[in-house]
């Protein structure tokens, strides 16, 4: 029983060394990093498979949160139970929260600083061309109908001109995605519901949430 | 009011499908809500937010827990942005549906996916220019454009690593502004 423990707790410890190694290169978006967890996972740790690997990226693309947070929940859980999954968590979260607090930290030191204040007008700039990157990667990957182009424009409207919450748009795309499938269905018509994915199309098929 | 703070970034977090930049839309209209940060501070936070690795989401909800209540609300907006995709995952993984093959997961997942878009390019809407009140055509906004342009080029059309067009981005300010 002792014996067990002890091996529980080594096997909890390399878990969150592995993962605290994979968090600081989160920085290329949660896609990017896939190739490092894959690298670390399959090939040095051999914790999983090939196979193993893409239901992981199929079930954190689709859950709730980002990529990273939801493939080390993934992995964690397999390996080690509950306690694996929340000590993949902590790890891969830890490196970019004490990052977070030192930027932070540094930004207060340099209040008034005329460069950093540039500077900072700069990365603003950038940003904003971050997320039109993402727009356009998540776009090609959701519009693929009239009805798509609809629910995109709609939604951009009503965020744009009325206060309504977030959560109602996304309730209502997913009751109108359902909505629209099975109203298609009954007229005998099917919809193509996805990108056809290739290898060369897995970046459009999975855009990069996760800068 | 870390209970709050959790609270509020759990809501958060239970509908962050679409990670990153879609989630900002919905922590701006939690903020402003709650009246805790002007527009102008926000936008700051979300900008270091970017410059950090990892998600943007969860960095600006750190940023903004702490902005509130010290390090504690840190703590306390993180884990509540983490926590609902841990529990939803482990379910996933301890269930194991195969997801994806599912049809009423890929139905509501091709509406879902629009509304995605729709948050995404709101914010990049929000974020570009509510910071340019008063006169249009000033040499900020026009060194931002410059500089907005310059990197979608780089990213688009170089497939330049996002951190370098940060950092090229703040030496380009330093220069212009």
């Amino acid at each position: 029983m002792k014996q067990n423990a002890r091996g529980k707790m080594k096997l909890l410890w390399s878990i969150f060394c592995v993962f605290f190694k994979i968090g600081p290169s989160t920085f290329g978006g949660g896609y990017a990093m896939i190739a490092t967890i894959e690298e670390e996972i399959v090939r040095k740790k051999r914790w999983m498979n090939e196979a193993e690997m893409g239901d992981m990226i199929s079930v954190s693309g689709s859950a709730p949160g980002g990529v990273a947070v939801n493939s080390a929940t993934f992995i964690g859980y397999r390996l080690g139970g509950v306690a694996g999954a929340v000590a993949a968590v902590i790890a891969i979260t830890l490196p970019t929260f004490l990052i977070v607090f030192l930027l932070s930290g540094l930004r207060l030191l340099f209040k008034d600083n005329v460069k950093v204040e540039a500077a900072l007008k700069g990365i603003h700039a950038a940003v904003v061309a971050l997320i039109i990157v993402a727009a356009g990667k998540m776009w090609k990957a959701s519009v693929l109908d009239a009805v798509t182009f609809a629910l995109v424009a709609v939604s951009l409207a009503l965020l744009l001109f009325t206060q309504i919450h977030p959560f109602y748009l996304i309730v209502g795309g997913l009751t109108a995605g359902v909505l629209v499938v099975q109203y298609n269905q009954k007229r005998g018509k099917s919809i193509v519901t996805e990108q056809v994915r290739t290898e060369e199309s897995r970046d459009l098929q999975f855009p990069e949430y996760y800068i | 009011m870390l209970w709050e703070l959790l609270y509020i970034f759990f809501k958060v977090g239970l509908v962050s499908f679409g990670g990153g930049y879609a989630v900002i839309t919905l922590i701006q209209r939690e903020v402003a809500g709650q009246g805790w940060l002007d527009s102008g501070a926000f936008q700051e936070i979300v900008s270091l937010a970017g410059m950090a690795p990892g998600s943007i989401a969860t960095n600006t909800a750190t940023l903004i827990g702490y902005s509130q209540a010290g390090v504690g609300g840190a703590i306390a907006a993180t884990v509540g942005i983490i926590l609902p995709s841990l529990i939803i995952v482990i379910g996933i993984a301890a269930f194991f549906l195969k997801l994806q093959s599912n049809k009423w997961v890929r139905s509501s997942f091709y509406g879902l996916r629009p509304i995605v878009t729709g948050l995404i390019l709101y914010a990049a809407v929000h974020f570009g220019f509510s910071g340019t009140s008063g006169s249009w055509l000033t040499w900020t906004l026009a060194g931002s454009l410059l500089i907005c342009a310059g990197c979608l080029l780089l990213i688009s059309k170089y497939k330049v690593h996002p951190f370098a067009v940060i950092l090229l981005s703040a030496v380009a300010g330093i220069v212009i502004f």
